[in-house]
Parts: C-alpha cells; sequence; structure tokens
C-alpha cells in the first residue's frame, strides 16, 4: 500500500492537504465525541479508506480511545479499511433485484474477475462490492459503477461495461504516455 | 417571515405561475435521471435558448411520480388547466412534445392514457406534491401550501391540542410497527424535561423499499414542516433527520431545504414570529440495517456503534443523551401537517377502522407497472398488484407477493382478497413494514427466497445478543442445506426450533422479526420445502440441489446403521 501511495502522489503534501480536511470537519463540529460518525465520513471520502494512522489521528483529536474509533469504523459497512480499486462497482442485492437475477450478476463477475464480493481485483483495478437496497427497485437490476446507474442489467452486460471501463483508461494511459 | 408574509409569498407565486402558456414537468428523482432524464431536461433548456420561450414556459424538476418503470416522464400543463403525460421520453420526443404543446397541438407520441388506473386508483396526501413541485424551490412548495399547517399549530393551537388532533386522526407509525402517533407524542410532551429531541427516522433498511427515499427527494420540506410541529406539540427545540448512507441525493436535498426554511424564518429562532425556536440537524448513516431500530438509531446518532439498548425505558422517557425523544418515521412526519391543517375528522375517513389514512408502497418486482403508489388502508392486495400494477408482465402467473422486508412474509394467491392493514397482514404472519411490496411469479423459489433474507439478517444482525448473532447464523446453514439437497426431515424440525426460540429471545425487533420470512413460507409452502427434502426436487428450478445428507455418504455408512437403529 505505502509503496502505490507513494508513487501516485508527493506523500507529505498530499497526505497533509488530506489531514487538513479532516481537521476541519473537526472544528466545524467543535471536537464533539458524539460527531465521530461524520469525522469518519470525511476521512472515508478523502482517504478512500481509513488506514490506523487515520484512525489513529481521529481518536488522538477527539480524545476518544482507539478501540472505540475502530469499533465504530469497523460497525458500519460504509468504512472500509482496505484501499478500495481505481473502480467500484456495486451490484445491489435487494428482494427486487435478487428475484430478478442479481444473484448469477455476482456469480458471473466473481468468476470472471476472480474477485470475491467485497474485495479488490489484484491489479487494484476493481473493487467488487454488493448492496443492500439502492432503493431502485423499479430498475431491477441494477447497479451502479463508478456511481453511474446501470438498469435492467443481464450478467454479459455487467461484465461487458465493467471490461469497457477498465479498458478506456488503459486507452487513456497509453494516449497520455 | 411571519404567516401573512408567508401567505402573500404563496400567491405571489401561484400568480407567477398561472401566467404561463407551458408549465412542463419532469421527473428528475433517481430512476428517472438514470432512465435519461438529465439528457431531456439539457435538451428542453437548449431548445427554450434557441427559441427565447423562456417567458412563456418553465420547465421544473420534480420529484418521483410513480411509474418509475416508465420513466422518464414528462407531463405538461397548458394555461387552461389541459393536462397529459408521457413515458419513456427522450431528448427527441421531448422537444416534438414541447413544440406541439406550445402550439396547442395534441400530441399522441408516448402519451399515457389519462385515466390509466395507475393513478386513478391511488389517492395522494403524503405525495400529494411529488410531481408538482421542484423540491429545491422553497416557493414552489410554500405555493403548494407548505408550512401553513406550521403557522396555522403555532399562532392557534396548543401543544395538547396538536396531540390529541393527532390521537382523533388515528394515525399510527408509518415505519412498520403501527403505535399511534398521537398517543406516542403525548407521552413526550408529557415526560418532564428541560430538553427533549424529535427524530425522524430515515434509515429505510428494508430491501425492496424506497417510500422514505423518494419522499425525503421529493418533498422535504413537507417531512421538515412534521418535524417542526412535533416539536412544538412536545416541547422540544432540536430535531435530528438520520438518512441512510445509501441515499446521498436525499441528504442533498434536505441538506438544501434545511437553509432554505432557516433563511426564510420558517426554522431556527423565533419560527414564523413566534416565541417558538426549532433546529433540525441532518445525521447520515453509514450502513447498518441494524441502525432502523429505534434505539440502535439513537446510539447512532450519538456517534457510537449501532447497537440497540433494552426498552424500557422507552425513547419516550430516555432516548437521546438520556433526555425524552420521540422517534418517528419519515412518512409519519408527512402526514402531519395534512391532518393540521385539513382535520383529524378529514384523515379519518380514509382507510378501515383500525388503520386510517393511507400508505406508501414501493411496488416492485414481476410487476408491469412498478413504482411508488399511495392507496388507503384497506385496499385489497388483487386491486394493488392487478389495477394499480397491472398484473404480472408476460403472462407469468402470480405466486406471492412479500412485505416487509426481512422482517415480513410472502403472501400467497389464496389471500389475494385480503385488505391492506395493519392487523390482516400481522393475521396472515406477515406485517406491513416500512411498506415494499415485492411481486413475485412461479420461478422465485420460496425456501431460495427464505434464505435469501435470513442471509441478510444474518449479516446484518449487530451481534450484542446471543439469540440472535447465533440463531441466525444456525438458521442460515439449516437453510441452505435444505436447498442444496443435504438436508434431513430432523433439520427441518430443528428449524422451526430455532425459529421460535429467536423470535422470544432476541433483543431487538431485528432477531425477534428475522425467522418471520422462514415461519411464514413454512406455513403457506411446506410442500416446497418438503420436496426439496424428500424428493431432492426445486419444483421452481432454482435450486442445484447437488449435495446428498451427510448421512448418507459412503464413509458415514456406519453412523448411518447406527442412526437407522435409533430411529
Amino acid at each position: 500500500m505505502s509503496a502505490e501511495t507513494a508513487s501516485s502522489f508527493n506523500k507529505d503534501d498530499g497526505q497533509n492537504l488530506k489531514f487538513q480536511l479532516i481537521d476541519k470537519t473537526l472544528k466545524k463540529i467543535q471536537f464533539q465525541q458524539d460527531a465521530l460518525i461524520e469525522v469518519l465520513h470525511t476521512a472515508q471520502e478523502t482517504f478512500g479508506h481509513l488506514n490506523e494512522e487515520v484512525l489513529d489521528y481521529v481518536s488522538l483529536q477527539l480524545k476518544l480511545p482507539p478501540s472505540w474509533v475502530y469499533g465504530v469504523a469497523t460497525f458500519y459497512n460504509f468504512f472500509t479499511l482496505d484501499p478500495q480499486g481505481e473502480h467500484i462497482c456495486v451490484v445491489c442485492m435487494g428482494t427486487a433485484c435478487y428475484v430478478k437475477g442479481a444473484g448469477d450478476i455476482v456469480a458471473k463477475l466473481q468468476k470472471e474477475l476472480a474477485v470475491k464480493a467485497g474485495t479488490t481485483t489484484e491489479d487494484g483495478k476493481l473493487t467488487l462490492m454488493t448492496a443492500r437496497c439502492l432503493g431502485n427497485c423499479s430498475l431491477a437490476p441494477m447497479l451502479t459503477l463508478d456511481g453511474e446507474v446501470l438498469s435492467r442489467e443481464t450478467p454479459e452486460s455487467t461484465f461487458a461495461a465493467i471490461n469497457a471501463k477498465t479498458n478506456l483508461i488503459k486507452a487513456k494511459q497509453e494516449e497520455s504516455a | 417571515m411571519n404567516p401573512t408574509s408567508l401567505t402573500e409569498l404563496a400567491e405571489e407565486e401561484l400568480q407567477r405561475q398561472s401566467q404561463l402558456k407551458l408549465r412542463v414537468f419532469l421527473c428528475y428523482s433517481t430512476p428517472c435521471l438514470a432512465a435519461g432524464a438529465d439528457r431531456v431536461k439539457t435538451a428542453l433548456d437548449e431548445l427554450i435558448n434557441e427559441e427565447q420561450l423562456d417567458t412563456d414556459l418553465e420547465v421544473v424538476a420534480t420529484g418521483c411520480m410513480g411509474p418509475c418503470s416508465r420513466g422518464p416522464l414528462l407531463r405538461i400543463r397548458t394555461i387552461n388547466g389541459a393536462e397529459q403525460t408521457f413515458e419513456k421520453v427522450t431528448p427527441a420526443t421531448a422537444k416534438e412534445i414541447l413544440l406541439h404543446s406550445i402550439e396547442n397541438k395534441t400530441v399522441e407520441t408516448a402519451a399515457l392514457p389519462e385515466d390509466l388506473p395507475f393513478f386513478a386508483r391511488q389517492t395522494r396526501i403524503v405525495l400529494s406534491n411529488n410531481g408538482e413541485i421542484d423540491p429545491e424551490k422553497l416557493e414552489h412548495c410554500i405555493a403548494r401550501g407548505a408550512y401553513s399547517a406550521l403557522a396555522h399549530v403555532l399562532h392557534e393551537m396548543s401543544p395538547e391540542e396538536v396531540c390529541t388532533q393527532l390521537k382523533q386522526s388515528g394515525l399510527r407509525g408509518r415505519g412498520g410497527g403501527g403505535y399511534p402517533a398521537g398517543v406516542k407524542w403525548n407521552l413526550v410532551r408529557k415526560s418532564p424535561a428541560d430538553r427533549k429531541y424529535i427524530v425522524a427516522n430515515g434509515d429505510e433498511g428494508d430491501p425492496g423499499a424506497y417510500m422514505d427515499r423518494t419522499i425525503m427527494e421529493s418533498d422535504p420540506h413537507r417531512v421538515l414542516e412534521g418535524m417542526a410541529i412535533a416539536g412544538f406539540a412536545v416541547g422540544a427545540e432540536q430535531g435530528y433527520i438520520y438518512v441512510r448512507g445509501e441515499y446521498p441525493l436525499a441528504a442533498a436535498r434536505l441538506v438544501k431545504a434545511i437553509k432554505a426554511a432557516e433563511r426564510r424564518g420558517l426554522l431556527g429562532s423565533r419560527v414564523l414570529g413566534s416565541n417558538f425556536n426549532f433546529r433540525i440537524d441532518l445525521r447520515i448513516g453509514a450502513g447498518a440495517f441494524v441502525c432502523g431500530e429505534e434505539t440502535a438509531l439513537m446510539t447512532s446518532i450519538m456517534g457510537r456503534r449501532g447497537q440497540p439498548v433494552p426498552r424500557p425505558p422507552y425513547p419516550a422517557q430516555s432516548g437521546l443523551w438520556g433526555s425524552p425523544t420521540l422517534i418517528n418515521n419519515v412518512e409519519t412526519f408527512a402526514n402531519v401537517a395534512p391532518i393540521m391543517e385539513k382535520g383529524a375528522e378529514w384523515f379519518a375517513e380514509f382507510g378501515t377502522d383500525k388503520s386510517k389514512g393511507t400508505k406508501v408502497f414501493a411496488l416492485c418486482g414481476e410487476v408491469v407497472n412498478s413504482g411508488l403508489i399511495e392507496v388507503p388502508m384497506g385496499i385489497s392486495l388483487r386491486d394493488i398488484i392487478f389495477e394499480i400494477g397491472g398484473g404480472l408482465p408476460d403472462g407469468g402467473t402470480f405466486k406471492a407477493a412479500q412485505t416487509g422486508g426481512p422482517s415480513g412474509g410472502c403472501i400467497p394467491a389464496d389471500y389475494l382478497d385480503t385488505p391492506v392493514d395493519y392487523e390482516s397482514l400481522k393475521e396472515l404472519g406477515s406485517i406491513m413494514g416500512s411498506g415494499g411490496l415485492i411481486v413475485m411469479n412461479d420461478t422465485s423459489c420460496m425456501p431460495d427466497v427464505a434464505k435469501f433474507f435470513m442471509e441478510f439478517c444474518m449479516d446484518e444482525s449487530c451481534g450484542k445478543c446471543v439469540p440472535c448473532r447465533v440463531g441466525t447464523v444456525e438458521m442460515f446453514e439449516l437453510l441452505k442445506r435444505i436447498t442444496d439437497g443435504s438436508a434431513m426431515l430432523t433439520d427441518l424440525e430443528n428449524l422451526e426450533e430455532l425459529c421460535e426460540l429467536v423470535q422470544e429471545t432476541s433483543l431487538c425487533g431485528l432477531g425477534m422479526t428475522a425467522p418471520n420470512p422462514v415461519l411464514n413460507t413454512l406455513k403457506y409452502y411446506r410442500d416446497e420445502y418438503l420436496a426439496h427434502i424428500n424428493d431432492n426436487h426445486c419444483p421452481a428450478g432454482v435450486c442445484h440441489l447437488d449435495q446428498i445428507p451427510l448421512m448418507r455418504l459412503p464413509e458415514h455408512a456406519a453412523e448411518l446403521a447406527i442412526f437407522k437403529e435409533e430411529h
């Protein structure tokens, strides 16, 4: 992880900037311990995941025991302790999507991409997640790819969409190189 | 702002709207956006710019209109009040519709018939503003009467009168439990304390339910107004809305709505020129189903792990930070303003004896018109699914209607004529729940559906109490064995016994209701379970029954002999 972050940006400045964002939220909530979840939301947004360093920082600033902060961070599904992939695909597994075949989509992606739901591919390109219900049941089965909603998907169309996305990035990188 | 200037603003806005030749309403909620509503809006805006039509018409980006499977939806209203709705609009057809309508020509393409049962059979109280207003424009809401009920309550009623009126209306909690709202409000009002809190529960975790999201996205001011009235009635000055992390659009619109209302003096200090102060803050969840349970939700608002605590004490006595707290569902708060404005008797005319008013349902699954509907309580399931929903697509056969999410159950075809209210559904072994209604056809396997919900409860169990933490895992394993062919009849007995145990001994609603889908499907679809176990056959053709019971494996031949002797 450290090698990856160090190469993608100047570590000191970048990290400092991100911690400043956390500081801003801390000031906004006036260092109230009750607003821990808001601080963690900000941290998750800026860092992409919550590593030990970030959790320690938050616990020091809010004067909460590290175990408390760790407990909250691991309780909620939104917070992840591992870095996320470049692209994030969230497949809705709500009841409506499930009866319309969302399970097949997840099975296909897991097989083709050799990744388990909730984890990231080895090359760090894609994180596959499942959601309890994204509340778009009339579009079932639906999923989001980098925040964009794809509706009435089949296993094949999902796989194609993901392929297009990851290849697109590859092509762009070649161009710029 | 005071009541007089509120009325003036409403009249001013209505005046402006009535002078427009054409008003174009474009559904701008999540499903329609996914279907391309944003592209339609860009195209319309370009056209208006090119042809310089902006003095004659306006495009209103509204909240959800209802029939989400037909999106993007567009409705036009001419100066003389004629209305027409269009489905599956593309940028090209939208332009055509606009140009034709402005010249008063009729448009046939993509038009929805006016008497479509989907619209005609609904009664809209909570959703009355959906599809009529731009939720981000306070003026639109005020023109439709927002905050006038609050003004009336603040200046002409006492807190006690508000609670009595709500009690008389017969409104019951819309989150699923169905506790009378007026009784709850009165309890909090009577609790002696310096500080009290109002909490709106927008943590809509049931899979297949999105009523609260739509209400918060399409008409946020209605929820805020309901909360403010509650604050006045019980004597609270601080409110929280807890929104699911999965609903970023709802959160963004609520933030905007709170700011707009505060700027105009509709929230904050000295609301509408009275002595009443009320602030509302937003809390965003972080993905935990159990936080929909009221005590867990409150621990989450206080920044802790969202684990429930035993009741009593109930939140009405000791809730947030030990203070009396009124906690209601978003939909319950959305019902408050109309009740205060039009009276308890008016509201009590809708619905049945014990369940008053209307209920919003998210109708989805195997049904032609899926979407969001609001119907009076007591309507039959048949009317909802076959009239409003238009039946099953591709000639599918109705098998079950699932209500209440992972705490509810499946209602079979024999009970389609049951009136939908709190008591009738409970008798059938399901619950009203928050309002998800999922239609299943004969390709759904009931043990598989039960397994799906059990997996859900297993994942979402917070781990605090043993029956739920361990019981859900064991029940899931048993169901897994039934659906992979390795179960024996004793497993079914164990499953039933375990269901009762978990139901009776769990700490909170999640555990207490987790066995419901199993018990309920066992009640109505026992044959299917038996077919899986005895005949190694899945009637719906969903399960791959490729395992055999451990006892029948060759290496267990010796144990098998002992087993046979014992039985």
